[in-house]
């Protein structure tokens, strides 16, 4: 059997000691949002995730969703997880309180999106989902709208969707055919076949409000002739149904108990969400949020598979130790004692740890850049959110599926095989790498648009703070060793950059062809950085005499030394791949690749 | 209707307790401590009396260290709508503070109070005494019903009938009101706090007290001599016949 125990230990200590996220409470909106209120909820949301999500997630995937009749059934005991999870307010803890919402941060949302995803990712795809729509409609939509679909997306009584993707385009959206016709009353019928619509049916609420995407009779070509609509599963004056309907639900790989469905419009009632043909700005809002939320999947598949891998690797008794038997009284030692296994769980605990201070340093920013008083921090951390948000998604998603690998390996034959539940978690894991923008996209994202935005404004607000704590501590006894090879690769990021922008003035290709070596030097001088804070606050703590911590003070800065002497060193291969530019790729012709 | 429910904070029921070096008590320092099992049964009980309007108030009782607080919240965002939190310089489980001191600090929250029932837990998970609520019934004089599994008051507020349960079943008791109920695992299963309720639990009144201003005397009168882990499990052994088992139960392990 599987465990998970929400990280809370190490959740507390990013979030008050490495961000000191009571500075949140200080902001104007947030006067509730204390340090101990956020104790309470976190206490709550884990044993929630633990108590009721986590056991319904092995079920979940052996049984899957059902279709019978066009109607979806989610896996046995979701509906009733659902009812719960509602009741408890869980859909509305960061939801605007003008529409009923408990207006707490949205970092503290992020936490809990974590433990959601540790215990059952599956589970988490129809609140998940419904909160992309909810925010969709609250930043796009008009008051009528706000007033008629919120509240009630808001308890979770309703669900929501995101219906883009056609059976002949995905990430090229300017190619999709579903129609808008204007009914003559202020509304469109809407007429197309969506699929790939994660929670497009189910059986967990009483409406589900789709957000589709589709073009009006006289929208120019591609993406920019794409229009948003609400439109919801039954009306909602007159409980009619909406000629919505479910075509069948797809067999997968992975996220067996989220259904995937294919999502029928025949001339249903649809509202328009702001502006006509402005319609994937819109759905971009929802987007930026979505991914986010995906590379939290990837960091909680990761936390709750290297638990696994860990107990395995102390419970497992095989072979002796290299340098000499550790356990006499046994018949052979943990594998625990083996390098390689070592290798690949301090692989998954610098990881897990390292990318939850840096998603947490993000989320802490999405609440700056939406309440600082102050509209120029706002605009800082707004960047900030912008420049990380493809890198949190596609970096922490491939690690994610990786570090799931890794749980498998540390099993050996019983990790790929259903009872312990591992292979589990790189099945739902790799799904995260394709949708909401393949990893690829998310590099073309970060060298394509992030990179030279405002003349490289965004960078900046990264590479600043990053030379400026390098600066201060390359001196320091102890952290300066973690320092200096943190500064090598930050050069090499920058030059990195520098790099591709000239290349690519001439050759787009050359963008192209660096962008996901890229992305990962960048995430990899991000989660860099935020491990030298965390040793730098471990080691304050050791220094003030915090001794009742001292093992997890210490664990921190070891932990830190490793990411920085075992993981750090890939940025030098992946800037020398990308100083390889385009032309090994591009120059083999299309019939050399078959010779 | 006024109900009082004593809480207390223990270590979490998941933790795996380790007992100090020096065989002086169990290690508390870094562990995960939480709201007491059977009580939170209690508090659990209480609100659901309330939300039947059977009762008016709930007024949930803790004595500790200020951060013994924490369960009084836990327990507000149950539904508990107030606190009381006496504190205490002396540890409260093993070699500290004992069930008789904790039923006279108890008893004189009852006399200030007032209510016309209280409901606890059947013991504490750290020290499993099961002391305090019989020693609170005597010394206020009042009926006790220990490990309910089920509590039934009349419509007018005087009179429980309480299934308790015991080793040979149930046994069905009636008693007049006010009355000790200590709860055992079965009376219900506690919610899940919900977020408004978490969030309305930090707004709810909490009123904190000295013991010492309470005139009662807490000096132990036990004394604790050491703690230690039960002894290992010796491995066992394969016997080659009946004649052998019967032998060793005989000679070695001296049971029959």
């Amino acid at each position: 059997m599987p465990v998970y125990k929400a990280p809370l230990e190490t959740m507390r200590f990013v979030l008050n000691d490495v961000l000191n996220v009571s500075q949140l409470s200080q902001l104007p909106g947030y006067e509730q949002a204390t340090p101990d209120l956020m104790e309470s909820i976190l206490a709550e949301g884990s044993k929630f995730c633990e108590e009721v999500l986590f056991p319904l997630n092995q079920s979940g995937d052996q049984e899957g969703c059902h279709f019978d009749n066009g109607q979806v059934t989610t896996p046995k005991g979701f509906k009733e997880a659902y009812a719960s999870y509602t009741q408890g307010g869980w859909t509305s803890l960061s939801a605007d309180p003008v529409y009923g919402g408990m207006g707490m941060p949205h970092l503290w949302n992020l936490v809990f999106m974590e433990m959601i995803c540790s215990s059952n990712m599956s589970f988490g795809m129809y609140p998940g989902l419904s909160e992309g729509a909810y925010r969709a409609i609250l930043h796009h939509g008009s008051e009528d709208l706000k007033k008629t679909y919120l509240p009630k997306m808001i308890t979770g009584e309703w669900a929501g969707t995101m219906c883009l993707t056609e059976p002949h385009c995905g990430t090229d959206l300017g190619l999709i055919r579903t129609k808008a016709i204007p009914n003559g009353q202020g509304q469109y019928e809407i007429t197309g076949t969506k699929i790939f619509i994660s929670a497009g049916d189910h059986d967990l609420t009483d409406n589900i409000i789709h957000l589709v995407l589709a073009k009006l009779p006289d929208a120019p070509e591609g993406a920019k002739g794409i229009s948003l609509f609400i439109v919801p599963k039954f009306l909602v004056d007159t409980h009619a149904a909406n000629h919505v309907t479910c075509g069948s639900i797809e067999h997968k790989m992975g996220i067996k108990a989220s259904a995937t469905c294919v999502m029928n419009f025949d001339t249903s009632i649809g509202w328009l969400v702001g502006e006509p043909n402005k319609g994937l700005k819109a759905m971009f809002t929802m987007m930026n949020a979505a991914r986010l939320g995906v590379g939290m999947q990837g960091l909680g598949l990761a936390e709750v598979a290297w638990q696994n891998g860990f107990s395995y690797a102390r419970d497992r008794l095989q072979m002796r130790a290299l340098d000499g038997t550790k356990y006499p009284d046994k018949p052979a030692d943990p594998i625990l004692v083996h390098p390689d296994v070592r290798k690949m769980l301090l692989t998954s605990k610098a990881f897990c740890e390292g990318a939850r201070a840096l998603s947490y340093w993000v989320g802490l920013h999405l609440d700056i850049a939406e309440k600082h008083p102050d509209s120029i921090k706002r605009q800082e951390a707004d960047d900030l959110v912008a420049l990380l948000t493809p890198i949190i998604k596609a970096y922490q998603t491939d690690m994610g599926f990786e570090i799931a690998n890794l749980a498998i390996q540390i099993h050996g034959g019983h990790g790929y095989i259903r009872e312990y539940g591992v292979e589990q978690y790189a099945r739902d894991a790799r799904i995260a790498m394709i949708y909401e923008g393949t990893n690829g996209i998310q590099a073309l994202d970060l060298v394509g648009r992030k990179m030279s935005q405002n003349y490289g404004r965004l960078l900046r607000r990264f590479f600043h703070p990053v030379l400026e704590f390098m600066t201060q501590y390359q001196e320091d006894e102890t952290l300066g060793k973690l320092v200096v090879p943190l500064s090598k690769a930050f050069t090499k990021l920058q030059q990195a950059t520098i790099q591709i922008g000239l290349k690519s003035l001439k050759d787009p290709n050359e963008a192209g062809a660096a962008s996901t070596d890229f992305l990962r030097l960048f995430a990899l001088v991000a989660v860099g950085f935020m491990w030298i804070k965390m040793a730098k606050v471990a080691q304050d703590k050791l220094i003030a005499g915090d001794t009742d911590k001292t093992e997890f003070y210490q664990s921190k800065i070891k932990t830190a030394r490793f990411f920085i002497e075992r993981m750090l060193p890939e940025a030098e291969s992946r800037y020398r791949m990308i100083m390889a530019g385009a032309e090994p790729l591009m120059s083999m012709t299309e019939s050399e690749f078959i010779a | 209707m006024k109900i009082i429910v004593p809480v207390k904070r223990v270590v979490d029921y998941n933790v795996k307790i380790r007992i100090k070096a020096d065989q002086s008590g169990v290690e508390l320092t870094n562990v995960k401590m939480s709201l007491n099992p059977f009580d939170e049964i209690a508090v659990e009980e209480a609100v659901r009396m309330k939300e039947k309007g059977l009762a008016k108030e709930v007024v949930v009782v803790t004595i500790g260290p200020a951060v013994a607080q924490d369960v009084l919240r836990t327990s507000m965002a149950i539904g508990a709508d107030r606190g009381i939190l006496i504190t205490t310089p002396l540890p409260t489980d093993l070699g500290g503070l004992e069930p008789l001191s904790v039923a006279k600090l108890l008893k004189s929250i009852v006399l200030k109070e007032q209510p016309n029932l209280v409901i606890m837990g059947k013991q504490s998970i750290d020290d499993d005494s099961n002391q305090t609520g019989q020693m609170l019934a005597a010394l206020l004089n009042w009926p006790q019903a220990t490990f309910a599994s089920k509590i039934d008051v009349n419509d007018s507020k005087t009179t429980a009938t309480i299934t308790r349960e015991i080793d040979g079943g149930l046994d069905v008791v009636a008693c007049a009101l006010p009355a000790i109920v200590t709860t055992d695992l079965r009376l219900n299963t506690p919610r899940y706090a919900s977020l408004p309720n978490i969030m309305k639990a930090k707004q709810k009144p909490l009123e904190t007290i000295d013991s010492g201003s309470l005139g009662v005397d807490t000096s132990p009168r036990l004394k604790m001599v050491g703690l230690t882990d039960p002894p290992k499990r010796a491995g066992g052994i394969k016997v080659a016949s009946v004649d052998e088992l019967i032998a060793k139960l005989k000679t070695d392990a001296k049971v029959i």
